[in-house]
This record gives structure tokens, sequence and C-alpha cells, in this order.
């Protein structure tokens, strides 16, 4: 940008010349502008960095806790009992709901265990068999005991467990997918 | 190296030693400093020629923020408004930010009116200045562009009447307007498509423009010179010059401070309110245009039929054009208002009308019941969506959405089937497929029940190979679950 008409030009040259060389009282309040602009601009930038370090500080993904039943229910469970819970999950500003199978059953000390549904050899719905009084796959014919251990079968570990709590009498369950094919519990979402 | 440094010392206002005289002779930036700083100002700053730095500043806060918006915003007619009321209720600082921009945009008419109204007043269009003021009138007509494409993005009840308003306004321009309003609206009425024109006009087209005219006007501002005080002559300066720094950009500086304080208390303790989502098919809803667009809402109100013609498009043209022509046709060197009786009475009748027009219409909605009652009710409405928490959009791929479209009995009894059978463990729950079974959404559209049925009952080499056993169902069940397998769309 320039000033290139006539006039303006020759006032501008008579100026930087003569006047504003950056004396002592200009460059302080040169400063003083830049130090004043620097801070205004970092006061406003607050809320802006806020605003986009929010995903990062707070959980905007999130897998809430499902209700599989009251308590009670579930005291004289003499096999695995099976409850569709609904999962509902949190992506932003969307959530999704679906449905799952889990089984409500009770470990070798008599406490009660959530079992997810999903054969942990290649993800079939395990369904229980009455009369074999046992888990049996449909797709491979895994086997698991009551409490989902392994009996036999392709899978190379027992059906997998889910995290409960108890809030207000009501058992919680929080479902989440294992990955197939290994040894070991593994989580993958 | 020690040629490098020779061959540079050469210059020798350039032998600055350190940082910053390698940069300034890499860059140039002293320089560039001087020429923005040392702009002389024809008999000295004043506080009157502080509004087109204000407008600067208020239009790049709007950049930021509006940037800083989009991170959340997704423009289109299922997710705008949930997505802006994520940003108001969920996100820290949302509501203050969304505040600032669309206060600022308020305020950008504003600051504008009064760069407008100081040129016009001071007669500082005068001179040389010509294209300076049509790079200004252009740069009016994008800003107010902005402030329409810009209110209906969060698609709640008021920015969607308010744009529906505004858009059917444009229709009432002879010959071409029908054809004005569905380029607009992307169609004959207001959806998904028009979020999108608007946020690509709002976004892309409309600022690109802007920083273009930003860029001349300023330019064309430093080819003709400050135009100093009503007294000075406008092609021939002869008043004691001052240079821009520092009084005047302390001056500029100052208002500018002054605005963020006043737009950031504004914003921390009124932020601006959100609407519940835009219903199309309410009849009842009474839309108003922001403050700034009042007084042609209210002409419009006064022309129809024939003489629409004169109103919507003989008279704005007219004085559009007087506007644009301004500087060709007021020739004359005087520059003090008092001399200019003409020219000050036009901008005196010009915004009598104006204001009036705007009081006007706020007058006849006060003093209607039917509408006051109405507008009351719709402000209360919005308070009431404001003190909701945030609730997430559910997602279409969801189950209860999905049960929800299960409205035959049979296909809902075919579903229960669907899971105990364990189909969904390997074709998915909802028939979406997974890696063990490919899905069966849209299986209707390939075969017909009977051979669904077949299949099912025996299925043939390469689904047997895949995994897939046949299913031996009572007939009642078995044709539930097909009535199931079918609905899967």
């Amino acid at each position: 940008m320039c000033a290139s008409s006539g006039h303006p030009e020759a006032t501008t040259q008579n100026l930087s010349t003569s006047g504003p060389s950056l004396d002592g009282r200009r460059s302080f309040l040169g400063a003083l502008l830049g130090v004043g602009s620097v801070f205004v601009g970092g006061l406003l930038s607050v809320p802006l960095i806020r605003f986009a370090l929010f995903p990062l500080l707070r959980r905007t993904t999130e897998l809430k806790s499902s209700p599989v039943g009251a308590l009670s229910e579930f005291s004289p469970l003499t096999e695995p009992a099976m409850r569709t819970i609904q999962i509902e999950q949190v992506d932003g500003w969307r959530k999704a709901i679906s449905e799952k199978a889990v089984y409500v059953t009770k470990d070798k000390e008599g406490r009660l265990r959530v079992l997810t549904s999903v054969c942990p050899h290649l993800g079939c719905t395990v369904p229980w068999n009455k009369e074999k009084n046992q888990f049996v796959c449909p797709c491979h014919g895994a086997t698991f005991t009551l409490d989902g251990s392994r009996v036999s079968g392709p899978s190379q570990r027992g059906m997998d467990t889910l995290e409960t709590s108890v809030q207000d009498g009501q058992l919680l369950v929080r479902f989440q997918y294992f990955r197939q094919l290994v040894p070991n519990k593994e989580i993958i979402g | 190296m020690q040629s490098t440094q020779e061959h540079e010392s050469n210059a020798p206002a350039l032998r600055e030693p350190g940082l910053r005289g390698w940069l300034n002779r890499r860059t140039g930036l002293d320089t560039l400093l001087r020429t923005a700083l040392y702009e002389p100002i024809p008999g000295g700053a004043r506080l009157a020629y502080v509004f087109g730095s204000a407008l600067l500043f208020i239009f790049i806060s709007q950049v930021i923020t509006g940037i800083f918006l989009a991170l959340y915003y997704v423009p289109s007619a299922d997710h705008a408004h949930t997505t802006v009321a994520y940003i108001t209720k969920a996100v820290t600082a949302g509501s203050f930010l969304r505040s600032l921009h669309a206060y600022g945009s308020s305020s950008m008419v504003i600051v504008l009116l009064l760069h407008l109204s100081q040129t016009y007043i001071y007669g500082a269009y005068k001179g040389r200045r010509e294209l300076l003021w049509l790079s200004g009138c252009l740069l009016f007509a994008l800003i107010l562009g902005m402030a329409f494409t810009g209110y209906l993005l969060p698609w709640d009840q008021r920015s969607y009447f308010a744009t529906a308003v505004g858009t059917n306004a444009a229709s009432e321009v002879p010959l071409i307007g029908e054809s004005l309003k569905r380029m607009m609206r992307g169609g004959t009425e207001m959806g998904t498509l028009t979020i999108s024109r608007f946020f690509v006009a709002h976004v892309f087209l409309i600022p690109a423009c802007i920083f273009a005219l930003v860029a001349s006007h300023i330019f064309l501002f430093r080819k003709a010179g400050a135009a100093g005080p009503v007294n000075e002559h406008p092609y021939d300066p002869k008043l004691k010059p001052e240079l821009f720094y520092p009084r005047q950009v302390l001056m500029d500086l100052s208002l500018t401070a002054l605005l963020i304080i006043g737009l950031g208390l504004l914003c921390f303790f009124v932020p601006i309110q959100l609407g519940p989502p835009a219903n199309p098919a309410d009849a009842q809803y009474v839309p108003r245009p922001e403050w700034y667009y009042l007084p042609i809402f209210q002409w419009l109100k006064y022309w129809h039929g024939s003489a629409s013609v004169i109103g919507i498009l003989v008279i704005p043209t007219v004085l559009v054009v007087a506007i644009i022509a301004l500087p060709f046709l007021d020739r004359g060197i005087e520059r003090r208002p008092w001399k200019r009786p003409v020219a000050m009475g036009a901008y005196a009748f010009v915004l009598f009308v104006l204001v009036g027009l705007g009081l006007r219409s706020q007058y006849v909605d006060k003093h209607d019941p039917g509408v006051a009652q109405q507008l009351a009710k719709q402000k209360t409405e919005e308070g009431e969506y404001m003190h909701k928490p945030f609730e997430p959009e559910l997602s279409s791929a969801s189950l209860a959405a999905a049960n929800a479209a299960l409205a035959d009995p049979l296909a809902a009894k075919g579903k229960t089937i669907f899971e105990a059978q364990s189909c969904n463990a390997c074709h998915g729950d909802g028939g979406v497929g997974t890696a063990a079974a490919p899905a069966l959404v849209g299986i209707a559209a390939k075969f017909s029940p009977e051979q669904i049925a077949q299949l099912v009952k025996n299925p043939n080499t390469k689904m047997t190979a895949g995994g897939m056993p046949p299913i031996d169902l009572p007939p009642d069940d078995l044709k539930a679950l097909i009535a199931y397998v079918e609905s899967l769309k």
C-alpha cells in the first residue's frame, strides 16, 4: 500500500525523516500498545482455546451403563437368565441406542456375574442349552459352563464377563466388545 | 558466509544487527510498518475517524469466531439445530463465542452505519474518491448479505421463519423474482438445500469477496489519502498533517478496546438465545427480522398489487443508484455540511424514514393484541428451550428408531425370532451385516418371500460354505421372520 499521489507522498517523506524516528517516548508508547494488544489478544483467545479443547477435556464419547434389572430378580437364580439391555452410546452431539443380549449368572462363589452373549470365538450369539446345562454356540459348537468358563470347542477362552455396578437396588452393566480368537480378554470398544 | 555478511551490509539503512535486522533484510518489515503507520492525516487525528478501524477489528473477530463455530456446526436441516444447541448448551465457552458472533454482526451493522454517516457528513467521498466510495458501497451490501445468510444457520423457529419471509420478499421483484427466490432456496420450499446454499454463501463466497474488497478499500484509501476535516480541500489538502501513529492509532485502539469490553460484557450477561428447532408446519409463528431489516420489512407491507413495482423496485433502485453514484453526481468541492443543504436534507430524510419505519413496525406489533401475544409466547418458548439441558440427537441407525419403524406386528414378532435364532450374531443387529455374513438390508428388492423361505430352509452351497445353517421353523414363525427380513431397508 502506498501513498503515491503527489501531495501525500511528499508529506510522508517530509515527516518520516524529520519527525517520527523512533525516539524514546514513541517507542515506549509502541511497546505499551504492543503489550496491551498482546494482553487483550491473549485474554480473548482464552474462550477460543477452551472451546476448541472441549472434546479433550470432557468425555464427549461415552458408553453409559445400562440397567439389567432389580437385584432381587436374580437372587433365586438356578440357570443363566437372558436379559436384553439397551445400550446408549453418546458420540458428541448424537447418540445411538442398540440392544444386546446378556446373561445374568453366578460365579463359583455364588456372586452375580454378567456375561456377554457374544461368542469369544467368532462372535455368534451363544444360547443357553437347558438339556446339556451348558452354553452351546450354534455356529462352531464351543461350549461353556454355567459361569461362562470354557469347556470344549474352538474358543480359546471362556465367555467374557462385563463390568457391573449396583445403584438403588438395580444391577447395571457396561456393555463392551472384546477381541475374538485370542486366549485373553481384550477390550475393543 | 563472510562474503554474504559483507554483501548484506552494503545498504547502510539495513545495517541493523541482530534478529530484527535480519528479519528486516529478509522481509522489509520496517518499511511495511512505516508505510502502514506513517499515513499523514490532514488536520490531525480525530475521534470521528475511528470507525473504519473498528469495522476491520469486528470483521476479524467475526472471521475467528466463525471458524471456531464451524468446529461443531453441521449445515444440514436435520443436524444444524442440534449442533448449534450443542455449541450453546454443552461446549465450554460455546454460548459466549456464539453470542460474540451474533452480537458481532449487529455491532458491525451499527459501526458500518456510523462509518458511512461520517464519510457522508464530512463529504469525505469527494475528490478522486469515487472508487473508494464504490468499494465501500459494495462492502455494505456484502455485510448485509453476511447478516442475512448467517441468520438462517441455527435453523430455529426464529431464523427459519425470518428467512422464509426474506426469501419470499425476493420473489416480489418483477420478472426474475420467482427464479431469484428458487435460486436462494435451492427449490420452491425452504429445506436442507437452503441451508447448504446459505452456508456456502456465508462461509466461502461472501467472505472471499469481502477480503478482496477490504484490501481494495484500504488500498484506494491510501492512494487517495485521508480526507481530513470538513474545511479541508478534497483534492489538495492544505492543513498541517499529523501521522496516523501514534495519536490516531491510540484513538482507534481505544474505541476497539471499548467495543471488546462492551461486547464481552453483553455476551457474558445476556447471551444470545436459541429457540426450539424450526417447525415448518407451525402456522401460528409470527416471523420478525433482525432489527436492521425492520425498516425494509415494514416498507414492503405498504406495497401491494400494481403499485408494488414502484415500492419494491423503482424507489429502492433509485435510492441505491443515487447512493452508489453519489461521488459522480456531487462534484462540488464544498465539504462543510452546513453549506450542503441538499445532501444533508437527503441524509436526514432517508434516516428519518428508516428510523420511522423501524419504530412503526415495533409500534404496530405492540398494538396488535394477537401479534403482541404471539410474539410474547414465542419469546417464552425460546426461554424455556434455553433452560432445557442438551439432548443428543438419536442417530438414524439406532434401534429405537428402527423399532419405531416396525409398525407391522408380524415383522415385530419376526425380529424376536431373528434375535432368538442368533441370526443377528452373523448378519448383525437389524441385518446390517458383519464380517461373518452379508447384510440383509434391502433383500426384499432382490428376492421374493418364497425365494427367501426356500433359502432359509435349504441354504445354497455358497451360503453353507459361509457357515449358514438350515433353519427349521414352524410355518408361522418363518412367515414372521421373512416379514421382518423384508422390512429391513
